[in-house]
């Protein structure tokens, strides 16, 4: 019930031109991951939809702009997983979860009982219970980027942005987190946007892939469209051999780069 | 304050990352909030320093019958063997309107660091630092030196604080936006330019120097109840604004755009705690001099012993920053006695080595 679009949206930061007339819809309960090159403006095209940053267009969530809403019902609408949250010192896990319930306290207030029910139940959910008395200072990355994501499944908001959500995380604990994020979005009907560098990760989780170039949609659909070894070598200038397999939808193999200066030519 | 949990899995990095399900939490959770245990501790810290600060002085008063002249204001209850009226008159008017200050002044200055501190995320933010000091200095310093008496000295002095710190909000936003770094540094230029000024009026001035001196190490020299009276409406104001926002604070220690993000308007709460801390600053500082030390040492020291989340910090600070004030008066007013020490040579001559001794005792824990 919440479907995203993002209509014609341009981004202006410190005069350079960041995003250049985006336009993608995001299907309610769907998940769609932004991929492209260092820099090429996804990170803003997530600031952008979460209200925090000015742009030009329209974007929309069920006929609403989040940059128009309240702080407070914003942060009901949208909820955002920082590329690089911060670790406040001294904070237990418990504590920081549950600042995800700040929309919900009013301006002057404490946090409720029931604040404290949908905290505990997300510590349960993401397996945080036994940590929760630790400070997250303490916290392995693994552990500490459940904690966020806990924190921003507090806000209770439809849709969910994950900014690089795996970027300091091994294999293992990659898989694990976004495995989670499948479970719960099926589970709790979320939209869910997120900037993911790994092309063969971002294939296996999202139901569509968007490429942007230097602030502009270069490609826009599922994995198997999106991820060519064309629009690979002529974007992020990787040569790379892309396999079909029956687990995921596609696997991107990087090649040597020892043809690279040949890579031109075409195999 | 660490839990049992943690010890098992803090011993080595070869711990797997994995919650263990064999280890059950039972402790009960509940959200942050000031334990009873540091309340309390906290105001019977300030008891103490409160009977100290009235029971010991110059005057020599007989400190039992101090106490059954405090005790015989309470309704109904008169137990007699109180002070003759020359005696009473030196405790009512002299002795404890002093110590009622201290504790303004040392609870303002306390609960205004941490308040800062908690808006830059910066342990040494401070007023002082944004220019509130040297502002204040300049103006006390003007009212001194034109002899204007000792009537204008608080309003000079308080004008001068809110003008530094105004000169320093302009000049950072007008550098860099609003970036902490910028406004700290900017604090740093305002601070330099007006202690410039400050220093260069005094040398012209060279008859009134050793008042100018005696105002900046600060003091509190007070004419009965009249300072009390000045500052106690901004005080008040300050404090409970600051204190207001304490749960606030604690979700601006993810940064200002997390903040945001969680639907705190932070600018607003910032500039709210900002404009509450200095206004309180600067009433304090009008009447009790440049009192420094108080503002970063008293809420480092609750934050190692009590706990980071500003629920804790802000008030227990503010009663803790009020006892230390109270009790540096007394020795500021009976280590020479007859005469008396600057009590801001007290606060960092005693705060700097006990707040080293907190630091290292709590070095392992932290």
């Amino acid at each position: 019930m919440s479907t995203l679009t993002v209509d014609r949206v341009s981004v202006d930061l410190l005069d350079a031109r960041v995003l250049h007339d985006v336009s993608l819809t995001v299907e309610s309960g769907s998940w769609v991951s932004l991929i492209g090159p260092n820099g090429a403006g996804k990170t803003t095209l997530l600031r952008a939809i979460a209200g925090a940053v000015v742009h030009a267009g329209g974007i929309e969530l069920d006929g609403v702009a989040p940059a128009r809403l309240r702080q407070r019902d914003r942060a009901r609408t949208v909820a955002v997983v920082p590329q690089q949250p911060s670790r406040p010192e001294g904070m237990t896990v418990l504590h920081y979860v549950l600042l995800g319930r700040t929309p919900y306290v009013s301006y002057l207030g404490v946090e409720s009982m029931a604040d404290l029910a949908v905290t505990m139940e997300l510590l349960d959910t993401l397996e945080l219970r036994t940590l929760a008395p630790r400070p997250v200072r303490s916290l392995s990355g693994g552990e500490f980027q459940r904690a966020v994501l806990a924190r921003a499944l507090a806000q209770q908001a439809p849709l969910l942005l994950l900014d690089e959500p795996t970027t300091s995380l091994d294999l293992g604990h990659a898989q694990q987190v976004l495995e989670l994020v499948d479970e719960l979005r099926r589970e709790r009907e979320l939209t869910v946007v997120s900037a993911l560098h790994d092309l063969t990760t971002a294939a296996q989780f999202s139901d569509r892939l968007v490429l942007l170039v230097a602030g502009q949609v270069v490609a826009d659909g599922t994995a198997a469209e999106v991820l060519t070894e064309e629009l690979i070598l002529a974007h992020y200038g990787a040569r790379v051999r892309i396999v079909a397999s029956p687990e995921a939808a596609v696997v991107v193999v990087p090649l040597r780069a020892r043809a690279r200066l040949l890579a031109g030519g075409g195999p | 304050m660490t839990p049992p949990v943690a010890s098992s899995e803090m011993v080595g990095p070869s711990v797997p990352a994995a919650p263990s399900e064999a280890v059950g939490s039972t402790a009960p959770l509940r959200p942050v909030r000031l334990p009873r245990r540091w309340l309390l501790a906290s105001l019977a810290v300030l008891a103490a320093a409160v009977v100290v600060g009235v029971t010991v002085g110059p005057a020599g008063l007989p400190w039992h019958a101090v106490l059954a002249d405090i005790v015989g204001l309470l309704p109904g209850i008169d137990i007699g063997g109180g002070l003759d009226g020359r005696d009473a008159a030196i405790l009512w008017q002299l002795r404890v309107p002093r110590v009622v200050l201290g504790a303004l002044v040392g609870g303002m200055l306390a609960i205004a660091g941490a308040g800062y501190q908690g808006v830059f995320r910066n342990p040494l933010a401070d007023p002082y630092l944004l220019g509130v000091a040297a502002g204040a200095g300049l103006g006390a310093t003007l009212a001194i030196v034109s002899g204007s008496g000792r009537a204008l000295l608080p309003v000079a002095a308080f004008a001068g604080a809110v003008v530094g710190v105004a000169a320093t909000y302009a000049l950072g936003r007008s550098v860099g936006g609003r970036s902490t770094d910028s406004l700290i540094l900017a604090g740093v230029a305002v601070a330099a330019f007006l202690t410039a000024i400050q220093t260069f009026v005094q040398q012209r001035h060279a008859d009134t120097l050793r008042e100018v001196y005696g105002w900046i190490l600060g003091r509190l020299l007070t004419a009965g109840w009249s300072d009390v009276r000045a500052i106690l409406p901004y005080v008040v104001v300050a404090a409970a604004v600051i204190l207001a926002h304490r749960r606030l604070l604690d979700v601006l220690s993810v940064g200002p755009a997390e903040a945001d993000s969680l639907g705190v308007h932070a600018a607003r709460v910032r500039l709210l705690v900002v404009v509450a801390a200095t206004l309180g600053t600067a009433a304090a500082v009008s009447v009790s001099g440049l009192i420094g030390f108080v503002g970063i040492v008293v809420p480092h020291t609750v934050r190692l012993v009590a706990g980071t989340s500003y629920r804790i910090v802000l008030p227990v600070s503010a009663a803790v920053g009020a006892a230390f004030l109270v009790t540096a008066d007394v020795v500021a007013r009976t280590l020479v006695s007859p005469g008396e020490l600057p009590i801001g040579v007290v606060t960092a001559f005693v705060g700097a080595p006990f707040f080293i001794f907190v630091l290292r005792t709590n070095r392992r824990v932290r």
